[in-house]
């Protein structure tokens, strides 16, 4: 089973449900896909780590071939190429790797070159294996990153808990895209509602299966409550704000080992979502 | 010299934006004429295919509020010369230009419509 944990806003719990659920698994797999500030190791401690890059494909050219007709141009969508003073050139950051471009050249004067975009981090903490994806500084999109990363547990039969990254975009499509049951951390505020449909829109638009808990609450947000009656939104828990564990987890231990309740929390959530063990 | 403006839906004032202006005015010898821009729609990249665009119309100068560094990178590229507009009217901004009262471009921001 495939289990996505994601939310909006960022902030509101993913991480700390992602880690600790898996923690609670115990054979499992971890798959960080925050690519661009990955945490999940700061609670699992991996050991054994390996490390992968991850390379994206990018468009070079053989001046001597170049015959100019412009067909790459023209045909890249994402406007990523362009043809000045003779010479074709490519924005790196713009080109989504589609190869089309090699393809209707004419002339057979594009290559691809793998340029890094990132790399992956491959370790384990006793029988959870642990998975973290991290983008290069500067580089715009995580898709690549997110897409190896998940590549890497692709074999996997156990469960696979996917953190995500925060929001509704592009990169947590990729997260979510084959996830059977995604799990949606909403905080019980106006803006935490907010985000929360959001991410709730982009998961059934994809047809998933979603449950929700309920982070940090302190009293119940009533719109968030009937939201979730109205479309039939099981809110699998309402994990209380509590300073101590909130310290617990800055210190970056798992509350599934520190904390005996909230451990049988897990456990629930777990046995409710139907992968596994209670 | 042929001068490259980004227009407004009314061809007459400077859009705010370079990349998806509707329309670019171009002014050389005291003629002028209005094009498409063929970006203006562009799902990403527009700065850059605009850019190629003002390039292909042999352009040598843009007046413009803005302009983002992907663009600049095609102008470099191309020795296209940016300078900043003053006021809103197309129009003037060439008199301006001529007469030598405006100045070059010289902040050019981080591109946000080239991602998707």
């Amino acid at each position: 089973m495939r289990l996505a944990v994601l939310s909006g806003k960022g902030g509101a719990g993913k991480t700390l449900l992602a880690v600790n659920l898996a923690a609670a698994a115990g054979r499992a797999a971890y798959v960080d896909c925050d690519v661009e500030e990955p945490n999940g190791r700061l609670f699992l401690k991996p050991e054994d780590v390996s490390t992968q890059p991850v390379h994206t494909l990018l468009p070079a050219f053989d001046q001597e071939k170049c015959n100019g007709c412009r067909k790459c141009v023209d045909f890249c969508r994402f406007n990523a190429l362009i043809y000045i003073r003779q010479t074709p050139k490519v924005f790196s950051e713009v080109c989504h790797s589609c190869g089309g471009c090699q393809l209707v050249c004419p002339t057979g004067a594009i290559r691809e070159e793998p340029r890094s975009v990132g790399h992956l981090e491959l370790g384990h903490r006793g029988d959870l294996q642990v998975v973290t994806g991290i983008l290069d500084p500067g580089e715009a999109s995580g898709v690549p990153v997110i897409s190896a990363a998940l590549e890497s547990v692709r074999d996997f039969d156990g469960l696979t808990v996917v953190d995500c990254p925060p929001g509704s975009a592009c990169s947590v499509m990729e997260s979510v895209q084959e996830a059977d049951y995604c799990l949606l951390v909403a905080e019980p505020t106006a803006f935490g509602f907010h985000n929360f449909r959001m991410v709730y829109e982009l998961c059934s638009l994809l047809g998933k299966n979603c449950g929700v808990v309920i982070n940090k609450m302190d009293a119940p947000y009533e719109p968030l409550e009937v939201f979730c009656r109205e479309h039939d939104l099981p809110i699998l828990a309402r994990i209380p704000y509590d300073p101590h564990a909130a310290a617990l987890a800055a210190q970056g231990q798992l509350l599934y080992e520190a904390d005996a309740g909230m451990a049988q929390q897990f456990r629930q959530i777990l046995a409710e979502i139907g992968g596994v063990r209670q | 010299m042929k001068i490259a403006i980004p227009l407004d839906e009314n061809k007459k004032d400077v859009c705010v934006t370079f990349g998806r202006a509707p329309y670019f005015l171009f002014a050389q010898d005291g003629k002028q004429e209005i094009l498409e821009n063929p970006a203006a729609q562009a799902q990403g990249g527009a700065g850059i295919k605009a850019a190629q665009f003002l390039v292909d119309q042999d352009a040598e100068v843009l007046l413009t509020v803005r302009c983002g560094q992907n663009a600049n990178e095609v102008f470099q590229a191309a020795g296209l010369k940016v300078y900043q507009t003053q006021g809103t009217d197309a129009l003037e901004n060439v008199s301006a230009f001529t007469e030598g009262k405006l100045a070059e471009l010289t902040h050019f921001h981080a591109g946000f419509q080239g991602i998707q």
